[in-house]
């Protein structure tokens, strides 16, 4: 068997700081053989960045491999020269990474900033180097090679800007690619399109992989072999198909119970979340790390020793590292409905949405003379009835966040009604709502690390809102201070805790219970788990539930997160340019007749699962901005069955069956009824 | 209302302690911190550690002003001993730097809050008046102050206000527009806070980070300031010992007595170190919580 | 950009003519009239009332403020009571000497701190950074005048390798050039120090950017890192702040001029105003203030240039 490119031997890392050591990685192998792509996928924290960067010998100022070998190409890095280790950077080993808009340099020119690495490692001059540019340019699909080499990174788009950090990793054929989150912060079809892209290199490059991701999907997509990460540890490894049908480790298995899965949804099979948190680097369990949260734990043979990585007996070379993973039963995904899911949906409606259009008024030129507007939300009508989850899901820019914030009062609608328990509140803004409107209606917030006031502890929030809204103060407000907290399940004692104090999922428990304050009847949530891991999003999910299904109230839970949305959803409206596109109950919305963008935006949803096949439609090009929308329909310049002229020019008609379904399309349902499922399960999965 | 102000200002007030306590991390920082407190010290007990009269000439010494054993910094030109000049000098930069500087903060704090938080034709307003007065170089502004209104302690704040102001309003409104976007400001809303409340309980507590950092460089640079005045000739009106204003008179003998400007300029100069030392060590524990 | 530059021009304009009514009115409405403030405490009532009609001080002041700006449009920027000369004829000298000075000390900053703030903010909580931070803050912290004193006493006084004054005459002896010294050292001292902290800032914030990362794991060397990835974008806010500060030392070298006995435009303005001078007062000011606007429109452009994120929106 030939030297493997990669080969990490027992690798502890540490981070040296005031407060001492801190052990982040403990020891970690595994070996990468040529064209290999492996996932390293795991929790926030759980070390994988790290991981990554150590084997690109750059750790920081603090960081230091304080333990085992990496050895790429057979050779000890550790022994490298400086000037060694450059030719490797860039040269041999190549890195893509989150966030391309801030990986590259602003005041460069993207021509510049990719011809320095044949410059550097081939010794190339000037022309061929931006021949090679401009070859690798189109290499990655760039529309006009020529146009993007001279723009600087601002100018183009964030899926854009990841196509030239791979373009610039591939530059110089590295042998070793590293891509670390490299679609976070993407929209959905964007990263489909990227994650295809990288497919379809890796053949043709057939360099090995580790990709980083914390999206157990977007590494089925792309690699042969997963590593699972808990706290520094790789606990279990091996092909693809092989872990995902026979998880071994507890933590893998609570991995996969926490993922929504396509298909599945709040009646069938309820995401079940793992109990307890992370331990802290610095605090570390003896025996094995995952013993505390574990359900197959037992006291003394898993909580002595370190424990040793085990082979699993499985078709292919699969490893993890549980005492136990021989004596647990096989996997399955929990089934039933979670006790809370089965809210009575009344007839009742709380939320009327009657042609509400909100334009945002954009002036130019010397004095506002010129002026334009921003259609951030059109012509949208929905409702929903008491006890109902209704969710809205689109990509950025496509108006359901600013939906939420003409629900709330903070943004006002510039036409139509918005109507809650038939009182028009659409032109309110949120200081004139009567109280009793704002006890009604409350909002949670995506971002955890946002929602709260950092300089006020989480009784004086909770309190607060409760004697804002209720009106009621002394020992009541304290009782019931002490109750919120019980209902979003925090101790009584995180009252007089900062925000500072708390973890993520905590901070949007707190959120929630802000937002419960005043009983309300409708709450508002914006991505509220979009920022949390998967396993604390479960516990947020199912908590919502719980308490919407407790007090009969109405949800509004917007999301770009399809399989979410097909989980907690009874409603569904989806969200393209500032439209609705399609509307229904979710069985209508997940399954034919789709909106084409529907139907592509499924298509695109990274899922979890190596048996399910799905469908692969592409998108082409980008969203429109929002102050140039097309004139007929407004997915017709990216429509994949797009019909001809008339949908650039003629506004699609409303489609509506007779039970409420409605699509904005110029194709008829019949017709659209007829295309394949994009998602189908081959009958002999097992 | 006034328990939540109240409240918020306890909270600020526990986070000056915490700070300060942290600053045991930040030798540059502790380094400035006993400086300051060194002249705290002296401005208190200036009655008890001056050795004499501030404003007595001693007229027997007048053909000996350079340092010796019953005066140990020497004499001024007036035959006053500069040590005890020094000392209440103390007093005189200790009141009147620190009051213009909380006017300032007072004045611009308003502006900038209302500024930041109303935007719209307030802050458009706002910023062309800020933008005027800015542009006018201080020295100029100052000269034509004290000129026409006269030496004196309220002219001083005054004219310190009106440069220091502008800035620090400039500064709070680019806070606050930053934390208006904030999710919790709009929780305030929904919940029906009114905009006094969301201003000064909400978003100022979380301004307080950069807020030190400018304050302690703000009283520096006012120390300088008005040191600068005093040596101008405007500063505060005699016999009232200044630094600012011992320089300007001991200057034209530095020749012959060198000790009549350089020990006020030691003075002066170790009180301003303090405070941009201190500055920077809490910009240095500002990093890192 | 065209646009935006008209913009900046407007704003250029606005300002003005919003500071010299501020000025005009200040002189205007403060404590005693006009002629009595000229013609000084011990003049008789008929001087004044005499010098009030030969100057039209009793026409509406809306009428006298737009003879005052018409009057300084053409040139006419009146007549000095102090230096009993037109305000012209002084004016433009001491400004000319006040810019030489100004502009040997912004030579030798520019360079001198930006090297300084980037060896600093490379690496940040290095020996080297540690030491360029402490000093330069202590040396940010000592006043003109203070450190004027100190290095007169030490320079003139002690080792008499350097004259005392600057009064731009040879009589004294000293070579012209011998007396630039220590204004520019002073002017430096208080100078560098601010700026270096200014550029280490920028620096270190550079340098922890991403696009930093990137550059160092395509393989490209520590120098050229710094040099073709971080410097100019550690640059784009230290220039603007540069560009200030030459609207700062025009007035703000008065401490230098009085400590070294040099004939500059700040020290024209404070013994004008000590002397309650008017037309050099409100002259100088106007100049000082539109030196200050000008350059910050120029400090806007080099913002532009610097930074393509403004140039091509």
């Amino acid at each position: 068997m030939a030297t493997p490119v990669l080969e990490l031997d027992n690798v502890r890392i540490s981070y040296f700081t005031r407060a001492g050591e801190i052990n982040v990685v403990p020891g970690i192998s595994f070996a990468l053989e040529q064209g290999e792509a492996i996932g390293l996928v795991g929790e926030s924290g759980c070390g994988k960045s790290t991981v990554a960067f150590s084997i690109m010998s750059y750790l920081g100022g603090a960081g230091r491999i304080t333990g085992g070998r990496i050895l790429f190409e057979g050779r000890d890095m550790a022994t490298m020269s400086p000037q060694e280790l450059r030719k490797i950077r860039g040269g041999k080993m190549a890195m893509v990474y989150q966030d391309p808009m801030s990986s590259l340099n602003p005041v460069l020119t993207i021509g510049k900033q990719l011809m320095e690495v044949p410059i550097i490692h081939r010794g190339a001059g000037e022309k061929e180097a931006r021949e090679r540019a401009l070859q690798m340019l189109g290499e990655v699909n760039l529309p006009d090679p020529e146009a993007v080499f001279d723009r600087y990174p601002h100018q183009i788009s964030g899926g854009q800007q990841q196509r030239v950090v791979i373009a610039m990793a591939l530059m110089a054929e590295p042998s070793l690619l590293i891509m670390d989150e490299p679609t976070t912060g993407l929209d959905v079809t964007v990263e489909a399109a990227v994650l295809d892209l990288v497919r379809n290199l890796r053949r043709k490059h057939n360099s090995a992989i580790v990709f980083i991701s914390h999206n157990l999907g977007t590494v089925v997509r792309i690699c042969d072999r997963i590593g699972v990460m808990y706290s520094g540890e790789l606990i279990e490894e091996g092909e693809i198909g092989t872990v995902f049908r026979n998880p071994r480790h507890p933590y893998t298995r609570g991995l996969l119970n926490c993922i929504p899965v396509l298909g599945s949804d709040k009646h069938s099979a309820p995401l079940v979340p793992i109990p307890g948190q992370v331990p802290p680097a610095l605090n570390r369990p003896r025996g094995c790390i995952f013993a505390p949260r574990c359900e197959y734990v037992e006291i003394g043979r898993c909580t002595t020793d370190r424990i040793p990585t085990f082979e699993v007996p499985d078709a292919t070379p699969h490893r993890v590292q549980c005492v136990r993973s021989e004596e647990l039963p096989r996997h399955r995904r929990p089934t039933g409905s979670v006790a809370a899911a089965d809210a009575v949906m009344s007839n009742e409606p709380v939320l009327e949405v009657e042609s509400m259009k909100k334009f945002y008024h954009q002036t130019s030129g010397m004095f506002g003379a010129r002026g334009y507007d921003v259609k951030a939300c059109n012509d949208i009508t929905m409702d929903a009835t008491r006890g109902m989850t209704l969710a809205i899901v689109g990509e950025s820019g496509c108006g359901k966040s600013t939906f939420a914030k003409v629900l709330t009062g903070l943004e006002l609608a510039t036409d139509g009604t918005v109507k809650l328990d038939s009182v028009d509140i659409g032109m309110t803004a949120v200081e004139r709502r009567p109280r009793e409107i704002k006890r009604k209606l409350q909002m949670v917030f995506q971002n955890p690390d946002s929602t709260l006031n950092p300089s006020h502890s989480v009784g004086y929030t909770v309190g607060r809102t409760i004697r804002r809204l209720k009106r009621i103060g002394g020992s009541k407000l304290r009782q019931q201070t002490r109750d919120l907290m019980a209902t979003v399940q925090l101790p009584p004692d995180f009252v007089g805790r900062k925000p500072r104090q708390l973890s993520g999922g905590q901070k949007q428990r707190v959120a929630i219970a802000r937002a419960l304050a005043g009983d309300p009847d409708l709450i508002v949530a914006d991505e509220p788990v979009s920022a949390l891991d998967v396993s604390v999003q479960a516990a947020i999910i199912n908590l919502l539930l719980e308490i919407q299904a407790g007090r009969q109230a109405t949800l509004v839970f917007i999301s770009h997160d399809l399989s979410v949305v097909r989980y907690l959803a009874d409603r569904v409206a989806v969200m393209y340019l500032g439209r609705i596109v399609e509307f229904g109950t979710v069985e209508e919305v997940f399954s034919p007749p789709y909106h084409p963008y529907t139907e592509a935006l499924l298509s695109a949803v990274p899922v979890a699962d190596p048996d399910l096949q799905q469908k692969r439609i592409v998108l082409e090009g980008s969203i429109p901005s929002p102050t140039n929308v097309p004139l007929g329909c407004p997915f017709s310049t990216r429509c994949p069955r797009h019909l001809g002229e008339i949908c650039d020019n003629v506004p699609p008609p409303e489609r509506r069956d007779a039970k409420g379904h409605r699509i904005l399309c110029h194709i008829p349902l019949e017709e659209l009824a007829l295309v394949e499922p994009v998602f189908q399960r081959p009958s002999a999965a097992e | 209302m006034t328990a939540t102000t109240s409240r918020a200002a306890g909270s600020a007030f526990s986070a000056w302690v915490h700070r300060i306590s942290l600053l045991r991390e930040s030798p540059v920082g502790m380094i400035g911190a006993f400086i300051i407190l060194f002249w705290i010290v002296v401005a208190i007990f200036a009655p008890i550690l001056s050795p004499y009269d501030p404003n007595e000439t001693h007229y027997e010494m007048l053909a000996f002003l350079d340092p010796s054993a019953q005066h140990w910094l020497g004499l001024d030109s007036s035959g006053r001993d500069v040590l005890s000049r020094i000392i209440w000098g103390s007093r005189t930069v200790l009141i009147v730097a620190p009051l213009a500087v909380a006017v300032a903060y007072f004045v611009g704090c308003t502006l900038g809050l209302l500024a930041g938080y109303y935007i719209g034709w307030v802050d458009v307003m706002m910023s062309r008046i800020t933008n005027i007065i800015l542009s006018i170089p201080p020295i100029v502004l100052f000269i034509i102050i004290i000129t026409l209104f006269g030496p004196s302690v309220t002219n001083v704040i005054i004219a310190v206000t009106l440069i220091a102001a502008p800035q620090v309003a400039r500064l709070v409104r680019g806070i606050t527009l930053e934390l208006r976007e904030r999710d919790f400001v709009a929780a305030a809303k929904m919940r029906g806070e009114g905009a006094l409340y969301i201003m000064v309980v909400e978003i100022l507590p979380n301004a307080r980070g950069p807020l030190i950092v400018d304050l302690c460089l703000r009283t520096g640079y006012t120390i300088i300031q008005i040191g600068v005045l005093g040596f101008l000739g405007l500063g505060l009106p005699p016999p009232t010992p200044d630094w600012g204003g011992m320089v300007n008179q001991g200057y034209a003998l530095l020749s012959s007595y060198p000790h009549m400007a350089i020990f006020p300029c030691i003075a002066i100069s170790s009180l301003v170190i303090g405070f941009n030392f201190l500055a920077d060590g809490m910009r240095e524990i500002g990093l890192r919580d | 950009m065209l646009r935006f530059f008209a913009k900046r021009l407007l704003d250029l304009l606005i300002t003005m003519v919003a500071v010299s009514v501020i000025i005009f009115l200040l002189l205007e409405f403060t404590p005693g009239d006009v002629a009595r403030k000229i013609l000084g405490p011990f003049a008789t009532v008929e001087q004044v009332a005499l010098l009030t009609e030969e100057l039209g001080l009793n026409r509406p002041v809306w009428i006298r403020y737009f003879e005052w700006v018409g009057q300084l449009l053409t040139g006419d920027l009146g007549f000095s009571t102090t230096f009993k000369v037109p305000v012209s004829d002084i004016i433009w000298d001491r400004l000319g000497s006040t810019l030489r000075l100004a502009a040997i000390a912004f030579v030798i900053m520019v360079p001198l701190s930006t090297l300084l703030g980037v060896l600093a903010g490379m690496r940040e909580g290095g020996k080297l950074d540690r030491t360029i931070s402490v000093v330069s803050i202590a040396t940010t912290s000592i006043p003109e005048f203070a450190s004027g004193v100190f290095l007169a006493t030490i320079f003139v006084i002690l080792l008499g390798w350097l004259p005392g004054t600057s009064t731009l005459s040879t009589a004294g002896g000293w070579p012209i050039w011998t007396q630039y010294v220590l204004p520019v050292s002073v002017v430096l001292l208080y100078y560098v120090g601010y700026l270096v902290r200014m550029v280490r800032a920028s620096m270190v914030e550079v340098m922890t950017r991403p696009y930093i990362r990137t550059a160092i794991l395509k393989g490209l060397d520590f120098r050229s890192v710094i040099w073709k990835h971080a410097f100019r974008n550690a640059m784009i806010t230290p220039v603007t702040v540069f560009l200030l500060q030459i609207n700062f030392l025009i007035t703000s070298l008065v401490v230098v001029e009085i400590v070294f006995a040099y004939p500059g435009f700040g020290r024209m303005i404070l013994e004008a105003a000590l002397t309650k001078d008017y037309a050099v007062i409100e002259a100088g000011a106007l100049i000082a203030v539109f030196v200050a606007v000008a350059t910050q429109v120029v400090g806007d452009l080099g913002y532009m240039i610097l930074n393509p994120r403004i140039r091509f929106k």
